[in-house]
């Protein structure tokens, strides 16, 4: 793209919010027709809607189309959840796991390894979301305990010690106990494959609750971008606002962490590249950052599966080594929209 | 801080009482003000550096008392071979890795104007946990194995190599017509991710006692560390921090934005650019020689700033800070469970964090960065 597109484009955003719906649909289908074994378009289909029972339809429905599912999930809700983090605290550092919500659960899993000795991934994925929920309920209450209440600063700087300070606790625990150890190390690189198809259903209504509070939270945000004074000068309230976005990122990033794993990257820079499409109105850079989050994932998770054929490459490290260098050369372009 | 020369008139020092209790010291050419608080920060600083260290020296399996440790420092002949030889150059090397670490995010910080920033976010950390990882894994058990003299300095070597080449990455590549501190912090995000997830690809490959070791690194560590790691690091501190504290006169000038500091007669970009390489370089030495200590270089401002009351983390009081958390770190992560020897990398932030989150807590009005 040249530096005079991205201007135009945020001009005409419809076309461009269609576009991503287009590419997120593509990178969706190219990860159910793309692996290890070969199943023709054709058959990809009839697996789809006549399934037959043959051994392609067995890999397109139980392995393929709950792992593309998972990376919807995922990409969607750790998209958002980064846009309204960096929205909030208005620091381009800001990441969905900012506010405590990933280490809360990596935190809860490990020490319910440790202390009851859980075992299985649909146990410990409601420990992990309990832990994120806790983690950012601590947060919000100590940044928003001092004098000036909720600000920016004060939110990412509890944040980021609790963070720190979970992150801590996590490896003094993993020091003493092998099998959370093996268990945090997976779960930290993140993954898409091997999850368990049913709790697609159960982690859905709470992504969908984080989407919906998560737009009614963005003409709030989008006041909040201007100071606290000239928002509640418009009507806002404020600490409604911060308690809505900050519900919402905690639904999002839970869901979405549990689930998959750290993936700490993606809510990183999606937002960021998002912007550079949108511009800062947030009623358009949250669908946007959603949009191209999943597109993201998904494409990252398809490369790993083609770059080390048989075998695969972990959805995290794809993610990194695909997405890194194309934010550095996106930024360098100065094509990014300052918060 | 003055940016402006000193007044003419004034041949000898004299002291004037500015705003907030802060004094204005003249002489011929230079002036600067001294705020009391911050100097108390700075004094109670080292006081509590000074007791932590002597603990840190007197605890382990042959426990020495603190004025026996005291006395073995100024040269009596019991506890001598303990004390200088083996407990000393440990603490040493904590003190002088805390303080590195403390004043690189105190730089990082101010320059980018961002309160999250640290070396971390500067590719450094990465960096260098590529480079140790590669080599732990490439001389490991599965090729014959690289120990003694040759883990011991290259090892550091590596560290030191890989956190400067993450660091003037993250650097050259936000270099365009300028350095801007918000660009730092976006390229630093891009390659601290790269470089993070080559790692966690590095450990997959490797046997797995060799990434336990690289684990261990990673982690952050002052374990058995000797003179020869004291060394180095006291030079180059000795080099570097000097330099920084008198080429640091312009971040207050710097704060205020291009326009305004350009207005002022700064060269923006030149001066920019070597704090940020003196950040870089800091940090890069600490990490070679304890590993990368988490959140040193963001937990030490933080709290410095709140400590002493001013508007962007002090650099002295931020260096000292972070001597502080790093030597009271080792010391419970030694001795707090038994025969069990926790990583300093571990302690540093149940110990940092609870303190940090009391200060924002307490915090009377709304800080600014």
């Amino acid at each position: 793209m040249s530096v005079a597109v991205l201007p135009v484009l945020r001009r005409h955003r419809t076309p461009v919010l269609l576009a991503l719906v287009l590419l997120a649909a593509l990178a969706a289908l190219a990860s159910v027709v793309v692996g290890a074994k070969q199943v023709p378009v054709t058959d990809v289909w009839g697996a789809l809607f006549h399934p037959s029972g043959s051994e392609e339809d067995i890999v397109v429905r139980s392995l393929r189309l709950p792992r593309t599912g998972f990376g919807l999930l995922a990409g969607v809700a750790l998209g958002v959840a980064g846009a309204l983090a960096q929205g909030h605290t208005r620091n381009p550092l800001a990441d969905p796991g900012l506010l405590g919500v990933t280490q809360g659960a990596a935190f809860a899993m490990v020490l319910g390894i440790f202390t009851l000795g859980v075992t299985g991934l649909n146990t410990y994925i409601w420990f992990g979301f309990a832990g994120a929920l806790l983690a950012s309920l601590l947060v919000f209450a100590l940044g928003g305990a001092g004098r000036g209440g909720a600000t920016p600063l004060t939110l990412a700087l509890a944040g980021a010690a609790v963070t720190a300070l979970l992150h801590g606790l996590i490896s003094g625990l993993v020091l003493i106990d092998q099998q959370a150890m093996d268990t945090y190390r997976f779960w930290q690189a993140g993954a898409l494959a091997g999850r368990d198809a049913g709790l697609l259903p159960q982690l859905l209504p709470f992504v969908l609750a984080g989407l919906v509070l998560a737009m009614v939270n963005a003409p709030g945000l989008n006041a909040l971008a201007l100071g606290e004074d000239v928002a509640r000068s418009l009507g806002h309230r404020i600490r409604l606002t911060r308690a809505i976005g900050i519900t919402a990122i905690t639904l999002l990033t839970g869901a979405a962490v549990a689930a998959c794993g750290a993936l700490a990257f993606l809510g990183l820079i999606v937002p960021h590249l998002a912007r550079a499409l949108s511009g800062p109105d947030h009623r358009w850079l949250l669908p946007f950052a959603g949009l191209l989050g999943a597109a993201l994932l998904l494409a990252a998770d398809v490369v790993g599966r083609i770059v080390a054929r048989p075998g695969e490459l972990e959805v995290g490290i794809m993610l990194a080594l695909i997405g890194g260098p194309f934010f550095v050369a996106l930024v360098r372009r100065r094509k990014v929209v300052r918060l | 801080m003055r940016l402006l020369g000193g007044s003419a008139g004034s041949t000898a020092p004299k002291a004037a009482a500015g705003p907030a209790g802060a004094r204005t010291l003249r002489t011929a050419h230079v002036s600067f003000r001294v705020r009391p608080r911050s100097v108390l920060v700075v004094l109670a600083g080292l006081v509590l550096l000074a007791l932590f260290m002597a603990l840190d020296i007197g605890r382990g399996d042959f426990p020495i008392g603190v004025g026996e440790v005291f006395r073995a420092l100024l040269g009596a002949p019991e506890n001598h071979f303990v004390v200088m030889e083996l407990r000393l150059p440990r603490a040493l090397t904590g003190a002088l890795v805390g303080a590195a670490l403390g004043l690189a995010g105190a730089l990082t910080q101010a320059i980018s104007r961002n309160a999250l920033a640290s070396p971390d976010t500067l590719g450094i950390t990465a960096g260098a946990s590529v480079t140790v990882v590669a080599a732990m894994v490439a001389t490991g058990s599965a090729a014959g194995g690289a120990g003694g003299a040759l883990a011991s300095i290259g090892i550091p070597l590596a560290a030191l190599a890989g956190g400067l080449v993450g660091g003037l990455a993250v650097y050259l590549l936000a270099w365009r017509n300028g350095l801007d501190g918000y660009r730092l912090i976006l390229v630093g995000i891009g390659v601290t991710g790269v470089a993070a997830n080559v790692k966690w690809w590095l450990f997959t490959l490797g046997d797995v006692n060799d990434a336990g070791r690289a684990m261990a690194w990673i982690t952050g560590s002052l374990n058995a560390r000797g003179w020869e790691h004291v060394r180095p690091l006291a030079l180059a501190l000795a080099v570097l921090v000097p330099l920084v504290l008198i080429g640091a006169f312009t971040l207050g000038a710097l704060r205020l934005g291009d326009d305004p500091a350009r207005a002022l007669g700064l060269r923006v970009d030149r001066d920019r650019s070597l704090l940020i390489l003196a950040a870089i370089a800091l940090a890069s030495i600490a990490t070679a020689a304890a590993g990368p200590v988490e959140f040193v270089g963001l937990a030490a401002p933080q709290i410095a700033l709140r400590l002493s009351g001013t508007a962007r983390p002090p650099l002295v009081g931020s260096l000292v800070i972070g001597a502080v958390l790093t030597v009271g770190a080792d010391l419970i992560a030694r001795t707090a469970f038994g025969a069990v020897e926790l990583p300093v990398g571990v302690v540093t932030a149940v110990l940092g964090a609870p303190f940090l989150l009391y200060l924002l807590v307490r915090s009377r009005r709304k800080a600014a960065l």
